[in-house]
């Protein structure tokens, strides 16, 4: 019986010191309590409807020590009190035996939580009102460990934590505008399988970089509740799901799209895992690495589609870069301290300055970009008229930004550059250039054709009549 | 490592429970012998957990974070029938976590003088702790980028030596994890015996 064991480990000399032992003790005697339940309750209310106050003291006394206690009585469990209390038991006895044998073979009442604990009758000592403080401190730690053990239930949102699934579903996002952007014909197969595949690669260098970065994590308050720094699962577990996230997502690209797209993704990992993330511990240029890597999925969408890399998808490709600075160097603003701690060197951190002139300018060169874009075919005109309102808002917070340099602005501009990415992508998409001139030629030859028919038909039967 | 935190690590590993009911004595010696005579001042003497999970348990236990290195330090389970190359792997996890854990109480305590840099900043420039609604005083960025810049200039040569560290340490304790889950599995698929 399990709760045997648990009472002899409890009987040991150190049973003070497990405190977890203890609480898991009650657990496992409340759910024991629960299946009982019934039966006691209508004993206790038998009790308690024909007892007065003084008898019903002692009988919840003594099922409050008959909580902590469950011994083996001639061949059948039962319960007696830790100390022999001869008036309790003969006020029981007076009761019958009837009463007495149900009360010795009923599992324990959970306590009710907020009831006082009574005052102990003389010579009784209380469990947990005497308890000295150092116990109740190793009761209270001890219930902050936890068992290293996986909660399938749980896997889901750990592998969504781990792979950074928001960041993901953005960055899988911009390959899909890369896509939808490019000059071709659209293709809804190639359309998914890009952007499932550009996914999966998001998830495989997130989930690598989060292996790599336990004990600088665990250092800083936004990522201390990372899954591998709480040890919801073990290092090699991540790595596994890297991998299996990572494999396929690269063939798919490479088989299913097309191998630049697979090369491209496989290029992106790398310099995520293996440039970018130790360059964060070593220098400032580290922030340049990682615009880089947060421009080359769109420019996979584009590979996707066409299978070339054109211009327009290295002006795609620019835009993000671009929009990398704004982004990150106000993020970073506000975390100065924590990544000083980590040991991560930022702009934010040693050179302010550059910080913040560096987002402003690449805010305007936003402006410049958006404008450059019709010039290589992959928007028209408009483009740059409707995306000026937006850009200008954003290159006004950098420059508020660049001159206050502080929390405030900083907040401001990184929100914006939420908000702003996906509306310049949508923008770009509706001023995308059409294709219109070849496709005219036909349609007005079939026009005229159509035409003549009609003329033709009208004379004949005019003719006829 | 000196002798003190040495003498931890081998009391540590020693203590890790077993699955035997003879130990829970030797765990308590083991527990109070943690807990007296050991200041927590210096990170070299480190104040390790007096928690020792219940010998029922067939997985390891990990804690809260640690005050001074913000590392939570986890308890080992040891198999009965442990082999060789696992109980290679556990040392190395319960070496490279003191040793990480070394590593960063050092660097939290000797950041935390930043408190210091601002006190005597303010002083040289005159002003109070706090302001007139009491609030504390802080420094503008530039001049906390100064000492941030300082911090990790100084430290520079020592973060990279760590990092070189951690990465080499990481992959073996990895690798190893990945073979000894690999014997397991082969183990039990054979055998279908003492799966472990």
């Amino acid at each position: 019986m399990p709760v045997l064991s648990l009472r002899n480990m409890y009987k040991t000399p150190c049973s003070r010191l497990t405190g977890l032992v203890g609480a898991t003790v009650n657990k496992k005697l409340t759910l024991s309590a629960k299946a009982a339940k019934c039966q006691l309750s209508s004993l206790s209310l038998a009790q308690l409807r024909t007892t007065d106050s003084k008898e019903w003291l002692t009988f919840q006394q003594l099922s409050f020590l008959k909580r902590q206690y469950v011994v083996r009585h001639s061949g059948a469990l039962g319960q007696r009190p830790r100390h022999k209390q001869e008036p309790v038991s003969a006020m029981l006895e007076d009761r019958g035996d009837l009463l007495m044998q149900q009360m010795q073979q009923v599992p324990t009442i959970q306590p009710v939580a907020g009831v006082a604990v009574p005052a102990p009758a003389p010579g009784t000592p209380v469990d947990l009102s005497n308890e000295p403080e150092a116990d109740r401190e190793a009761r209270l730690e001890a219930r902050q460990w936890k068992e290293l053990k996986v909660e399938y239930s749980q896997l889901p949102d750990i592998y969504a934590r781990l792979s950074k699934i928001k960041l993901t579903a953005l960055v899988a996002t911009t390959a899909a505008a890369g896509f939808a952007m490019a000059p071709v014909p659209f293709d809804p197969t190639c359309f998914l399988l890009a952007t499932v595949g550009t996914g999966l690669c998001s998830c495989t260098a997130n989930s690598i970089n989060q292996y790599f970065e336990v004990p600088f994590d665990s250092n800083m308050n936004r990522t201390k509740n990372r899954p591998l720094v709480r040890g919801q699962i073990s290092p090699l577990h991540a790595v596994s799901f890297a991998l299996a996230c990572g494999v396929p997502g690269v063939a798919l690209l490479s088989l299913a799209v097309n191998p630049l797209t697979g090369l491209l993704g496989a290029l992106n990992i790398f310099l995520y895992t293996s440039c970018y993330t130790p360059l964060k511990r070593i220098s400032i240029s580290n922030t340049w690495v990682g615009a880089v890597v947060g421009a080359i999925p769109p420019v996979m969408g584009w590979t996707a589609a066409t299978g070339a890399l054109d211009a327009g998808a290295l002006l795609l490709g620019g835009i993000l870069y671009s929009w990398q600075f704004p982004h990150f160097n106000a993020l970073s603003w506000n975390l100065r301290e924590d990544y000083s701690r980590g040991g991560y060197r930022m702009m934010s951190v040693t050179h302010p300055d550059l910080c913040r002139r560096v987002a402003l300018r690449h805010c305007l060169g936003l402006i410049g970009l958006s404008s450059a874009a019709p010039l290589t075919g992959l928007t028209t005109w408009t483009f740059p008229l409707v995306s000026l309102p937006i850009n200008l808002y954003i290159t006004y917070l950098a420059f508020r930004f660049y001159q206050r340099a502080d929390r405030q602005s900083a907040r401001k501009l990184f929100f914006c550059s939420l908000w702003h990415l996906p509306m310049l992508l949508l923008l770009a998409l509706t001023c995308k250039t059409r294709r219109a001139e070849p496709e005219a030629l036909p349609a007005a030859a079939t026009a005229a054709a159509a035409a003549a028919a009609a003329a033709g038909t009208t004379s004949s039967l005019a003719v006829q009549s | 490592m000196n002798v003190s935190a040495t003498g931890t690590l081998l009391l540590r590993s020693q203590c890790t429970h077993r699955g035997t009911k003879a130990l829970p004595l030797i765990i308590f010696t083991c527990s109070r012998l943690h807990n007296t005579g050991q200041a927590p001042k210096q990170a070299n003497q480190t104040k390790r957990a007096s928690f020792s999970p219940s010998s029922s348990s067939k997985h390891d236990w990990i804690g809260p974070a640690d005050r001074l290195s913000n590392l939570r330090p986890i308890i080992y389970h040891i198999p009965e029938n442990e082999t060789p190359l696992e109980r290679r792997l556990r040392h190395l996890r319960q070496e490279t976590e003191d040793w990480n854990h070394q590593f960063w109480a050092n660097q939290n305590i000797t950041f935390n003088k930043k408190d210091d840099y601002v006190l005597t900043q303010l002083q040289a420039k005159g002003q109070t702790e706090r302001d007139e609604k009491g609030k504390p005083r802080t420094l503008s960025s530039e001049e906390m980028a100064v000492f941030y810049k300082h911090f990790l200039d100084k430290n520079f040569k020592r973060h990279a030596d760590y990092n070189r560290e951690w990465y080499k340490r990481n992959f073996t304790i990895t690798l190893l994890m990945a073979r000894v889950a690999l014997i397991r599995t082969w183990r039990r698929l054979r055998g279908g015996g003492p799966a472990a």
